[in-house]
């Protein structure tokens, strides 16, 4: 169970994580931000109430594209994460990753990959050396509905049941691959009845309640880490913008959308906090209007003032430096 | 100094490398009650137990980027790929994952895996079994690549790719695993880079890597007792990077160059080395440097046709021969 105090600060990250994704936005429609550029505002709930429920910054963390959330829960300090996306020596991967690839090691947040599918395998390799060192830190694997059509979903998945593998695979069904709707290109819509093929336990759970969320991740955290092996939580959620920056919406209706803006996650927890007397309408705006101050004081300034990283050293961190092997030079 | 077989020095290392460090862990289809198709890992499975010796399911990808997922927080796997024809379905996990990780990252994180396969031509195994696929790997920045040609070469250089901390990546050969050849029996790690001179000589230099060093050998000694010509030859061990020095140094002193592939010419060894030798010597050069190399063509089942495609100690004969302007 969140306490009240839990449940404001999780008002206050999910509102700030909200101001960040449109402060990327602003950023790459004045084309400071280059590349692809995947937001989250809608799906705050899934990232931050799975990771509530775990151990952000011990427990290892992985994702797709759509990162910058993620990254930020788990610990990442958000100017590194802007500074990456304006491509600056300060960011997190030092400008060579942008938005697609934020990557945080000291806070295992193992990073943000483009290839849809492309982290489970990885999510899973991570668990096995849990498994091997004796840890009782657990892998979370963070990826959409879609990476589930991949053929790494399935091979991954039967490797972490046969192996006993203290992975969660979060699954957030934001119902569209990139442009394409679920029912058009799944033949199972349900994707936690997707896992009982493997012998992997799993849930559902409604994406845009962080309450609901941090109940079943919890249940989820708790399983894998008692060494029961993996999990798979479907989250089902609605992401408020487009796929990417250049993604018009065109494909989903109005009405849809429409009907998911009443499900917004930052408002469902505000309204309740609201009526249980835990939290003032003018307290939220005085906190919503100091995110957004910090954000474009601090946060994009520091991106903005940080240098570019120098392109004589455009050939650095593509193999190890001075790695004594290389030369047989240990023997 | 012991004489063993190609397989046997590719235990050794395993055996060795596990022993020292129990983060090593070996992985791969039929790897460990069975031993390994090639038996390079025979005998693993019941020293060091099915947590360190892993029989995957037929999963390439998947088991690959388990294995560089292990690999970011300290396990040292050496995975094996049966067969490389296999290796194209892990290519996103070698190419998207595996190499790109450390430079993606900044410098955060990195694959520290060894990938062993074996590819090349062997006994009429068709299309899908035949495949050549070195300089597929060697075109990946962010990923080494090394091929023995000898039990030692075999030994030295997994010891060294299993404690380096980059991606490697091992071309065996199927035909090679019985090869044998003295291995020192104190522990060496062979370096990843360089090149070896295995012949010494004035005249032309042959350069092959992995089986075609053998076949430039022999169509060394026949140059050498048939036509007066004495070749230097070169064993390009390390296929990426490639040895620049070695090899210029090596062309400036014969003036001539052949080299010699089992893969087919097109966008492979032999036109990365010639154009090193453009870049690097072409006015040390007599004559036009030569690429002795597979036809274009999908290896075919039936014997002649499979040895018609791939080149051979005759071929390089013919083609060192025409580099003099002989018949």
């Amino acid at each position: 169970m969140l306490s009240t105090d839990d449940k404001k600060r999780l008002l206050q990250e999910m509102l700030f994580a909200r101001r960040f994704e449109e402060a990327c936005y602003q950023g790459a429609q004045e084309r400071k931000i280059g590349g692809f550029v995947h937001l989250y505002p809608g799906q705050e709930a899934c990232a931050h109430g799975v990771l509530e429920a775990a151990r952000p910054g011990r427990d290892y963390a992985i994702t797709g594209y759509r990162d910058h959330i993620h990254a930020i829960k788990c610990g990442a300090d958000p100017k590194e994460v802007m500074a990456e996306l304006f491509g600056k020596e300060t960011g997190s991967s030092k400008g060579r990753g942008g938005s697609m690839h934020i990557f945080d090691v000291k806070h295992r947040f193992m990073g943000g990959y483009s290839l849809v599918g492309g982290p489970f395998p990885l999510a899973t390799g991570i668990a096995k050396a849990i498994q091997l060192k004796g840890d009782d830190d657990i892998s979370i694997c963070f990826l959409g509905d879609a990476s589930n059509n991949q053929g790494t979903f399935h091979e991954s998945l039967n490797m972490a049941s046969l192996w006993k593998l203290p992975v969660l695979y979060i699954c957030e069904n934001n119902l569209y691959g990139i442009g394409t709707r679920i029912d058009r290109s799944t033949s199972e819509l349900e994707q936690y009845k997707r896992v009982a093929a493997y012998n992997i336990p799993s849930a559902q759970a409604d994406g845009q309640d962080i309450e609901t969320v941090y109940d079943a991740a919890r249940i989820a955290v708790d399983h894998v880490r008692s060494g029961k092996g993996p999990y798979f939580l479907e989250l089902m959620t609605y992401r408020f913008r487009g796929h990417s920056m250049s993604d018009s919406n065109a494909y989903r209706e109005k009405s849809e959308e429409a009907e998911w803006a009443k499900r917004d996650p930052i408002t469902i927890l505000r309204d309740r906090l609201i009526e249980s007397g835990d939290l003032k309408m003018d307290a939220y705006q005085a906190l919503d209007k100091k995110i957004i101050a910090e954000i474009d004081d601090d946060i994009v300034k520091f991106a903005e003032d940080s240098p570019q990283p120098s392109v004589a050293d455009l050939e650095k961190y593509v193999l190890a430096d001075n790695d004594p092997y290389v030369s047989g030079g240990a023997s | 100094m012991a004489t063993m077989m190609y397989w046997e020095a590719i235990r050794r290392a395993h055996d060795e490398e596990m022993a020292n460090d129990p983060l090593v862990i070996a992985m791969g289809e039929d790897i460990g009650v069975v031993g390994g198709t090639y038996k390079a890992t025979q005998g693993l499975y019941e020293k060091y137990g099915a947590d360190r010796v892993m029989d995957t399911p037929i999963s390439e990808n998947s088991y690959t980027g388990l294995g560089i997922g292990a690999s970011f927080i300290g396990v040292r796997p050496i995975i094996e790929i049966m067969s490389v024809n296999f290796a194209w379905l892990a290519m996103d996990q070698i190419f998207n994952s595996a190499a790109k990780v450390r430079y993606m990252s900044g410098g955060q994180l990195t694959a520290p895996i060894v990938i062993r396969s074996p590819g090349g031509t062997a006994h009429q195994l068709g299309a899908q079994h035949s495949a050549r696929m070195e300089k597929v790997f060697m075109g990946i920045a962010g990923l080494r690549v090394v091929t023995p040609s000898s039990p030692k070469q075999a030994y030295g250089l997994l010891k060294s790719a299993v404690r380096c901390n980059d991606p490697v990546f091992i071309n065996e050969h199927e035909l090679m695993y019985n090869l044998k050849g003295e291995v020192p029996d104190e522990e060496f790690f062979h370096p990843l880079e360089g090149s070896d001179v295995v012949r010494e000589g004035s005249d032309v230099t042959l350069f092959g890597y992995n089986i075609s060093v053998h076949w430039a050998l022999q169509a060394a000694e026949i140059l050498s007792k048939q036509h007066g010509i004495e070749a230097e030859v070169i064993d390009l061990y390390s296929l990426s990077p490639l040895d620049r020095e070695g090899i210029k140094r090596s062309v400036s002193k014969t003036h001539r160059a052949v080299v010699v592939e089992e893969a087919e010419a097109i966008v492979g060894v032999g036109s990365e080395v010639m154009a090193i030798i453009n870049e690097e010597c072409f006015f040390e050069l007599d004559a036009p440097p030569v690429r002795v190399s597979a036809v274009h063509v999908p290896i075919p089942y039936n014997h002649a046709l499979e040895r018609a495609a791939i080149p051979d100690a005759k071929d390089v004969v013919t083609a060192v021969l025409a580099s003099f302007g002989k018949p």
